[in-house]
């Protein structure tokens, strides 16, 4: 019922449909233009240019090996850990290159907050997990501390859950609330965007759905980005959808005409089932 | 070849049967070595009986089997555990984080790596000569060694350089002996740490150092600390390389000149002379006894063995419980 609330509430407002993808009449949040991307010598995305909508989730879909993780994973700079990575063409952040040289990476990733796929709570208590990236920012005092977490857990729908057992160990939680345990961590950090890889592919359907709700709430102060194998579920929560095949950009759209009214052959062959 | 009838059954009826001698050559094996350390253990047990008591423990050698102790090697071998761990956890451990996360896959880190592979496995012999050249020595650059004294306010203490057969060059010496094997094991224990814990505190804005100390080195500690214990273990037995350093087989004295309890009591500087001070150690001690013509001393001999056999529980034991208090403080 949220869900449907939450669509009526917040949808439709942002839905203008005489704007067109990335004209909308806020600047985009982040914008890449003609970005490729390399692994050594192999070449994962080529001439993405693709606008990201503040305040809205696009979703990122298309087959295994695409390259929309990768995409993902260089929006906040995640990919530099890989050796022998390289970015051509630009990604902006609020107009600015965040492959600049003078860009600091730590300051990127603490504006840009990422989920992965596999829950990765830290081996310690919840509290410490939810608090640790604001205590590696520099902030000590217990209270404020204290506050932020109830804060982010509150905003990840998990506080009601686990206010009673913040010294216990993250890794007692289950599944799905892991999962959410992760994006409390992330939103900790007060981010402005957050980066989604598939957070709930391992999940079962009413963690799923739960994780649905929250990007829904989420997006009200949030740019979200989602990657997805979960062709209803992009349909579900998402404004944009862009389809990525072979390491291209082949479309990019309103989510509700990009699945009824796809322009071009692959994205109706995919969505449709016929590969992929 | 066929799945069903005859043929079939027969050859499930060897294969369970290949099961179960497997199981019982394990079997074998695990009982077979047990049972020889036991009679290990018994045949020595019952020669120091009666051999080892407070007076062993708290008496220095003399020429007199039932008069020998052990005192001397005892403090000596503790002193040169605690100097050697000392020295090469930090440079262990810290050559293992340099490895695993921050040198970059080059010719030059392979190179190390296969040299530190190799320098594992080098006879401990060859380390005594190294540290006798090094340390003992320090490469023969003085004819006479010169004193140098320290004054720390409270009390002083006075070395020689080059440092001579004292504790110091024992414990340096085994120090490159333990260094290796530290750094292959804590490299191990970083290997096994998931990556995607960094990349999760990498993502939340943690900077490299921020992830090795805060996750990485918590989660890879009971690992650290076993490869630690390990190798420690293996130093203190070592009695080759001290040997060669020119240590003393038996010394009425611990190191820093200290005779007794008391006399360190009275005296708390002689402490702060120790490391640069002459040593023997229970190995070495042991050696010395069983070379003694007099039988009596076979006696003697046990009973330090079983010493240093308790010497070598007691830093296991502490490894294990130091590793179930900090795995139960991770948490997995």
């Amino acid at each position: 019922m949220a869900l449907v609330k939450a669509f009526t509430q917040f949808v439709e407002p942002v839905d203008p449909p005489a704007v067109a993808v990335g004209e909308s009449r806020r600047p985009p949040k982040i914008e890449t233009v003609q970005m490729g991307f390399f692994y050594g010598t192999h070449q994962a995305l080529r001439d993405i240019s693709l606008k990201i909508n503040e305040r809205a989730v696009t979703a990122l879909i298309g087959p295994s090996g695409c390259g929309k993780s990768t995409y993902l994973r260089s929006l906040n700079r995640m990919n530099d850990i890989i050796e022998g990575t390289r970015v051509t063409g630009s990604v902006m952040l609020d107009g600015e290159d965040i492959y600049a040289r003078e860009v600091d990476v730590v300051s990127l990733r603490k504006r840009v907050g990422m989920v992965f796929q596999k829950s990765t709570p830290f081996p310690k208590s919840i509290f410490d997990n939810v608090s640790f990236g604001p205590r590696i920012a520099g902030l000590t005092n217990r209270a404020e501390l204290t506050e932020i977490v109830e804060k982010s857990l509150q905003q990840a729908a998990l506080w009601n859950e686990v206010k009673d057992r913040m010294r216990e160990s993250a890794m007692a939680l289950s599944g799905g609330q892991q999962q959410r345990l992760c994006i409390a961590r992330a939103l900790a950090t007060s981010p402005e965007i957050l980066l989604m890889d598939e957070p709930a592919s391992a999940l079962d359907p009413a963690s799923t759905s739960r994780i649905e709700d929250l990007i829904f709430e989420l997006k009200q102060n949030y740019t979200i980005v989602i990657v997805t194998h979960n062709m209803q579920q992009a349909a579900r929560i998402s404004e944009v959808t862009a389809f990525f095949y072979q390491g291209r950009l082949v479309e990019v759209g309103q989510t509700k005409q990009l699945f009824t009214n796809p322009t071009q052959k692959e994205t109706e062959d995919y969505i449709t089932g016929r590969f992929g | 070849m066929s799945l069903h009838g005859k043929i079939y059954e027969r050859r499930l009826v060897w294969r369970h049967r290949i099961g179960l001698i497997f199981e019982w050559v394990c079997r074998i094996a695990t009982f077979l070595s047990l049972g020889i350390l036991a009679v290990l253990l018994f045949s020595i047990g019952r020669q120091a009986f009666g051999w080892l008591g407070w007076g062993f423990l708290t008496r220095s050698n003399s020429y007199e089997a039932d008069q020998a102790g052990i005192m001397a090697g005892l403090i000596g071998s503790l002193w040169l555990v605690g100097l050697t761990a000392i020295m090469s956890v930090p440079m262990g451990v810290g050559a293992a984080v340099y490895l695993e996360e921050y040198a970059k896959p080059s010719r030059l880190t392979k190179f190390i790596q296969l040299n530190i592979s190799n320098l594992a496995g080098v006879p401990s012999i060859v380390y005594g000569i190294l540290g006798f050249t090094v340390f003992v020595r320090m490469f023969g650059l003085r004819d006479r060694p010169e004193r140098f004294t320290c004054s720390l306010g409270f009390a002083q203490f006075s070395f020689e350089l080059p440092l001579g057969r004292v504790v110091l060059s024992g414990a340096c010496t085994l120090t490159l002996l333990s260094l290796p094997v530290v750094i292959i094991a804590a490299q191990e224990a970083l290997r096994s740490v998931p990556p995607s814990l960094r990349h999760a505190s990498l993502a939340l804005g943690a900077t490299k150092w921020q992830t090795v100390r805060y996750q990485v080195l918590p989660a890879a500690l009971p690992g650290i600390m076993t490869g630690v214990i390990l190798s420690l273990s293996r130093a203190i037995g070592e009695t080759a390389p001290l040997a060669v350093l020119g240590a003393a087989a038996q010394l009425s004295f611990a190191p820093g000149r200290i005779r007794s309890i008391g006399d360190a009591v009275q005296h708390p500087s002689k402490i702060l002379q120790a490391p640069f001070d002459q040593f023997t150690a229970i190995p070495l001690q042991i050696y010395g006894w069983i070379n003694e013509p007099k039988a009596a001393f076979e006696h003697v001999a046990a009973a330090g063995i079983i010493v240093l056999l308790i010497v070598l529980l007691l830093m296991n034991g502490t490894a294990i419980f130091i590793r179930q208090r900090f795995q139960k403080k991770i948490r997995w």
